[in-house]
Parts: C-alpha cells; structure tokens; sequence
C-alpha cells in the first residue's frame, strides 16, 4: 500500500518553502500584478529556482538537480497553491522537465535544473494525458504553425514543440512569436505560439514524452488543488470566527458550520487522494488509476472550497481587493487543466474495468 | 522495548506450549491473552507487552499461518472495541483483572446501555435512574439500540446518580450484569425485517458498587472514551480497493452487460472515484494512527462512508431494473452478525439508511467536526448547567 502520509523531509521542505512564500509573495502583490501585462512574479521564482534549486527538483543529481521524487514536488505544489504564487514551477520544474526526462535530454535538464532556462510544454493546458493535441508542422527542416493554449509560454525561454514528424522539438523561444492571451486564471497566462519556420532541436519521440509530462502533470495538480482548497477552508474558518452579524460570529451559525464541516471533510479526501497520486508517480505502482483518481476527485473538490470561500465571506469576497477570486480563477482553471474530472473518469472506466454500455 | 523479533519468538513459544491442532479454542485462546500476544500495545498482565500497537500483526501473521484459532473479533466487535479500551483507562486494577480476559477471549459477550427513548442525540439526557443502596445501586429505566443484549453476559452502562446536578455532571457509569432478573431484552424490528438491535427495560436491577466504572458522576468524561472508540471503530476500517459497498456494484456491472445505461454509467464511475478516495483517506488515517499521530479524521471517515453507502446501495437497487423490485427476505430474525454489505442489494440499501444516525448523526458529526476541529463557536445549549430534573422532558 501506498504510503499517503508526509516523511519528515517532506515536512521540512513545506517549511522552507512556507517561510520564502511569507517573506516574499504577498497576495495584495500577486493581485496587483495579475492586472499588469507581467502578472509573473520573476523575482520570486529566481529565489525558488535557484536559492532553493527547486528548478531542478525532479533532475537528477547527475545532471545537477535534486534528485527528489514527484512526492517532493507535491509538496511545493501545495505551498505554492496556498499562496497563489505566480511562478513556472509546474510547467518548467514538473511538465518540460519531465518530457525532457522522457527524452533523456541531458544538457537542457542541466539547464532548467540550474535555472539557467525555464521552459513550457507547447500542448494546450486543457490537455489530458492521452488526449490527441495540435502539433506543429515541419517543413524544409523548420517549424510551422500556430499553437494556442499554452501555460506560462510568455515566460520561457525554451518551448518543446510536438511535430507532425512523431518528434519533440527544442526550439528557443526568440525564434517564435509569443502572443498573450487573456485568460480567466490571469496568474497562470496562456499564449498563442506562433511559428515561422523556427529552428528546432529534435529531441526524441513527442508521444511519450508528452504523455509522461502530462501524466504528472495531471498527478500533481491534485496537490496544488490541495493547496488552494487548504487556503479557501482555513481563510474562510478564521473570518468568519471574526465576522459578526445579528450579534455573534457568523461561524456559529449552524447553517455555516455544516458547510464548513463539509469542505473539512472534501479536504481530508483531497488529500489522501493527492498523496495517493503523488505516491504512485514515485513508485510508478498503479499510476495511471492513482492519478486518473485523483483528478476525478480534486477538480470538484478546489472548486467546490473556493466557490464555499467566495459565498461564506459574503460581499468582501466578491471584490477585486479581496484575494478570494484568484483562488476560484485558478480552482477553475485548474479544473480543466490536464484533463477535466470527466476525462479523468471516463479513462477510469477501462482502467478499473467499468465499461460503457 | 519489545520488538518484532521477539514477538516472533514469544509467538513461536506459545505455538510450541500450546500446539492449535491438539488444544481447545477456549484453552488456546486463554493462553494467548496470558503470554501477552492478545493485544500487545496493552499493559503486561492484561493481554499484552506494552509494545506498539503496529506490531500486533506479526503476532497475528504467525498465528493465522500457524492455523491458531482467533477470537472472531466480529463478534464480540462491542466488548473489544469500546468496552476494553474504556475498562483499560478508567477501571481499577481488579476490574481490569476480572474483566479483559474473557472479554478477549470470546466468553463473556458486551454489549452497551447507553441511549435511551428520550436521550439519542442528546445521551447526556438520559433518565434511567441509580440509587445507591447500601454497597449496591438499584437501577430502573429503558435502554434502546442494543446490538447483541440477547446475548450478552456484560453491559456498560450508564444511569443517572444525582438528578439535582446538571446532566453531564449527574451521571455514572457501570459494569452491569445481564442475567440480572431485573433485565428484560426485547427484540427491536427495523425496516430491514429483521431485529438487530433490542430495547432492553431495567426494573429494579442490583449491581455492586464494586463495578462502578470511574467516580460516581463522572460517567460522561468516562463514557467519552466509549463514544471516540466508537467512531474510530466504524470509520477506521481499512480495506482493499473495492472492498466496500461499491464491490458489489462493481461486480454486477461487469457481469450483466445488459444492465448498463448511459446515466448509469456516469453515476457509477462518480460513485467509484468516490469509494476509492473515501478508502484512501480511512487508509491514511490508519498509517497515522499506526505511527502514533491520530488525526481527528475518525468522525469524518465516519460522516463520508454513511453517505456513500446509501447513494452506492441506492443505484445498486435501481441497476437491477426488474429485480430492484425485488427483497430477498422480510422474515423477522435476530442476527448475530451483521454486515453492511451482505445479503442484497434491497437490504443494502435500507440498512445503509442507519449509517447516518448509529455511533452519532451525521448532523451531530458535523458539529464535533465544525467545533472540535475547526473550532468554530459551539451550538448555545441552555440547558447546560440546570440542575437535570428541572429540564423539559
């Protein structure tokens, strides 16, 4: 059986990513740049990347990583959830790392594990493992083609094109036009690619490669999920002990202690089942139903805490100052992230043998 | 410190004194609890070694490969996970001495008197009254909810010693005996058909201030041990994927092709992801009560498998079609065992409707949860500090 609790270095590691998140991503911050063209914080994500060498989490120590498993990067999933940071750490650190593991690409590993580059997977977010995804066209030996959808592109350095040719593709981001889009999580953009006979480095089979990606990806969402929920429940329970109405505390009121009970307990599933899927990536012992699992679950779950957060908190958490709205943007975002829940329990359906009519 | 290896050996030594093949249960199963390897996180002398709970599986490893016999913990679920425990922390060395072994072993049956006709949700409410007598206390009233009073030997029991206290402070508890002429059990029928439970009427009953459990009129604080026990014994159970209320589901669906539908296939894989992340979060409770860091997820696991036994069981009944119509079986009977995920899928469906109300509400769980846990203001309970027999009844 899996082991879905958190070992002292894992705990220790939340601790040190907590403190740096305390001392250098404020949310009024992270609100204010999300109405900026530079909603990134790039700053931050230089003390995370390199004062912390969480780039390189997921390389191995021989290629100057960390070589810590995707439990460890769950870990800074959820902290950097919890705090709603703006920084590439899962489509650089989790979803390019990987396809480059997959692709055994050993001097770009080198590179995003110093945070010398940060790099994006050029597949759209809504994109689940296994699902079929655009690619581009390769022609007189460049790249062609227009890619949408792709997170946190605007600030990477190194895209990854799937092309038409079965092959992943390392192409620096100068040769390709970034076009950003509005989108409804503003903290983690998306981009229109566009490229005019770019020049690409072929680095090995895109199927695999992004299937691996994305199956983690998938996998450790749940954990950022966690984080955003952990937040929404924990805010919403210290308000309204403060928030009083007809004379007493807003959470005394049966009605909304029911609610809160409620998420606690969606909360406590969301992290068994984000564990489970973390677990799972690091054993490589039934993956893909762990993270099919998870995703079937933590979707509703983050939304459902960050729909109770906005509601619970009444008028103040319908405004923009509040920071319950980027909680909700990105729990929905998130939902469709990697693979909606529907997506995911229709792959459980073979995978647990529960055919369709 | 006791570690695995020896348990392994004080497991092989009472193999070796006391060979299952040639030793009665009843002989055998005393000799366990007398070497320690009953339940080893207990203290020596009382059927253990004082050793982490954890290590109880390789004893138990040894002794099933051995072919030992065990005390079908199953049935006697009551004395082992909510008598013991409290009889551990709040009895005097002698009732420990008295009762733990054969509780253990299987040959005296527990079973509880605590909730009454007017004190359900409100237990502290209760009325059955006590009245000391000399070196004994004469107990009068009606307990309702009684799995196995038919069988039993041995209640916990809680009455009423000091009706001029306010309810929580007035109340005792005690070790009551069930062949006490002045107990009547009662077959109680529930919508299943059968009786499971009884209601059980207490006239004029003597038990000895000896078996008093704890101080007169701290029976709450005792009885509090009880009710925790209780909610970690039915949401902490550990299982294999599938092995709840969904396997059944599960198993029908992939043998009658012919029943699947669209909707119900949706509704299925819904319920799927959520049985298997309701187990994942029982199983990671478990790994930290395991490693000594119990979480307070034990009344949660309980509110979440009460829910999604009665949504699993009520598709069940609707999968079927025709047979859904069906009911195997509405003959009044007194089971000794009961298993939720028995019988078939009509059954299923009604017994699962008490998950929600035996071992606390689920609405009364969320109040433990929402004030317990997150420490939101309790409910105002005005009758909290009136004396108990000015309250409204």
């Amino acid at each position: 059986m899996s082991d879905l609790l958190y070992s002292a270095e894992e705990e220790a590691l939340r601790a040190a990513v907590r403190d740096l998140l305390d001392d250098h991503c404020e949310v009024a911050g992270v609100i204010a740049r999300a109405d900026t063209a530079e909603p990134h914080d790039l700053a931050l994500w230089r003390r995370l990347a390199d004062g912390m060498a969480l780039a390189g989490l997921l390389v191995p120590e021989d290629r100057g990583g960390q070589g810590a498993s995707p439990r460890e990067a769950a870990v800074v999933l959820e902290e950097l959830g919890r705090a709603m940071a703006p920084v590439p750490f899962l489509t650089s650190a989790v979803v390019a790392t990987e396809a480059l593991l997959a692709c055994e690409a050993g001097d770009l590993l080198a590179e995003l594990a110093a945070g010398r580059r940060t790099g994006a997977l050029a597949v759209p977010l809504h994109v689940g493992p296994g699902a079929a995804h655009p690619h581009a066209r390769l022609s007189g030996g460049t790249l062609h083609g227009e890619l949408t959808g792709v997170a946190d592109a605007t600030v990477a350095d190194l895209l990854l094109v799937p092309a038409d040719d079965g092959a992943l593709y390392a192409v620096d981001a100068d040769a390709v036009t970034v076009t950003p889009l509005t989108c409804l999580d503003p903290t983690r953009p998306l981009a229109t690619l566009t490229l005019e006979g770019a020049p690409g480095e072929r680095l090995g089979a895109s199927g695999p490669a992004v299937r691996r990606a994305l199956g983690t990806a998938a996998g450790l969402l749940a954990s950022e999920q966690l984080g955003l929920a952990s937040w929404s429940l924990e805010e919403t329970v210290r308000y309204l002990k403060e928030r009083r109405q007809f004379g007493r505390p807003v959470g005394g009121f049966q009605a909304v202690k029911h609610r809160l009970a409620r998420l606690w307990l969606e909360n406590v599933n969301l992290r068994a089942a984000a564990r489970g899927a973390a677990d799972a990536l690091a054993t490589g012992e039934d993956t893909d139903t762990a993270v099919a699992v998870a995703q079937a679950y933590a979707s509703g779950a983050a939304v459902h805490a960050a729909e109770e957060a906005l509601q619970l908190h009444g008028g103040i958490g319908m405004t923009w100052e509040h920071p319950a709205h980027l909680y909700l943007k990105r729990a929905k975002a998130d939902s469709l992230a990697y693979g909606t829940a529907g997506a995911h329990r229709e792959a459980l359906a073979a995978l647990a043998d529960l055919p369709a009519p | 410190m006791t570690d695995a290896d020896d348990l392994r050996r004080r497991t092989a030594a009472l193999l070796a004194a006391h060979p299952p093949r040639t030793t009665g249960r009843r002989e055998f199963l005393r000799a366990r609890f007398d070497a320690g390897l009953a339940w080893v996180h207990f203290p020596d002398g009382l059927g253990g070694l004082g050793a982490p709970r954890t290590l109880q599986s390789v004893v138990d490893a040894g002794l099933a490969a051995a072919g030992a016999p065990d005390n079908d913990p199953r049935r006697i679920g009551i004395g082992l996970g909510m008598a013991a425990p409290t009889i551990l922390r709040h009895g005097t060395e002698e009732q420990k001495r008295r009762f733990l072994r054969p509780l253990w072993t299987g040959e005296e049956v527990w079973c509880q008197l605590f909730s009454e006709p007017g004190a359900g949700s409100d237990l502290a409410a209760l009325g059955t009254r006590a009245l000391r007598q000399g070196d004994d206390w004469i107990v009068d009233g009606q307990k309702v909810w009684t799995s196995s009073a038919h069988l039993a030997h041995w209640a916990i029991l809680l009455a009423r010693t000091d009706p001029d206290a306010p309810k929580h402070q007035g109340i005792t508890y005690f070790l009551c005996d069930m062949t006490d002429p002045g107990v009547e059990v009662r077959p109680l029928r529930q919508i299943t058909g059968e009786a499971e439970f009884n209601e059980v009427f207490l006239t004029g009953v003597r038990i000895p201030d000896s078996r008093r459990l704890g101080a007169a009129g701290d029976g709450w604080r005792v009885a509090r041990t009880t009710l925790e026990n209780e909610r970690v014994a039915i949401g902490g159970t550990r299982l294999p994927r599938e092995g709840g209320m969904i396997g059944p589901v599960a198993r029908t669906w992939r043998e009658r092709p012919g029943l699947r539908t669209h909707d119900l296939h949706q509704r299925l894989l819904g319920l799927w992801v959520e049985a298997e992340v309701a187990r994942l979060a029982a199983e990671r409770l478990s790994q930290g009560l395991a490693t000594g860091r119990p979480g307070p997820e034990g009344a949660a696991m309980k509110l979440g498998f009460a829910r999604l036994n009665q949504e699993i069981s009520g598709l069940e009944v609707e999968l079927l079609g025709a047979e859904g119509l069906l009911y195997d079986d509405w003959t009044m009977r007194r089971p000794e065992l009961v298993d939720f995920t028995g019988r078939e899928a009509g059954y299923r469906y009604l017994r699962s409707k008490g998950n929600s109300i035996e071992g606390g509400t689920s609405e009364i769980l969320l109040n433990i949860v929402a004030e317990r846990v997150l420490g939101l203001p309790a409910e105002p309970r005005t009758d909290k500090d009136a004396a108990w027999k000015d309250l409204a009844r």
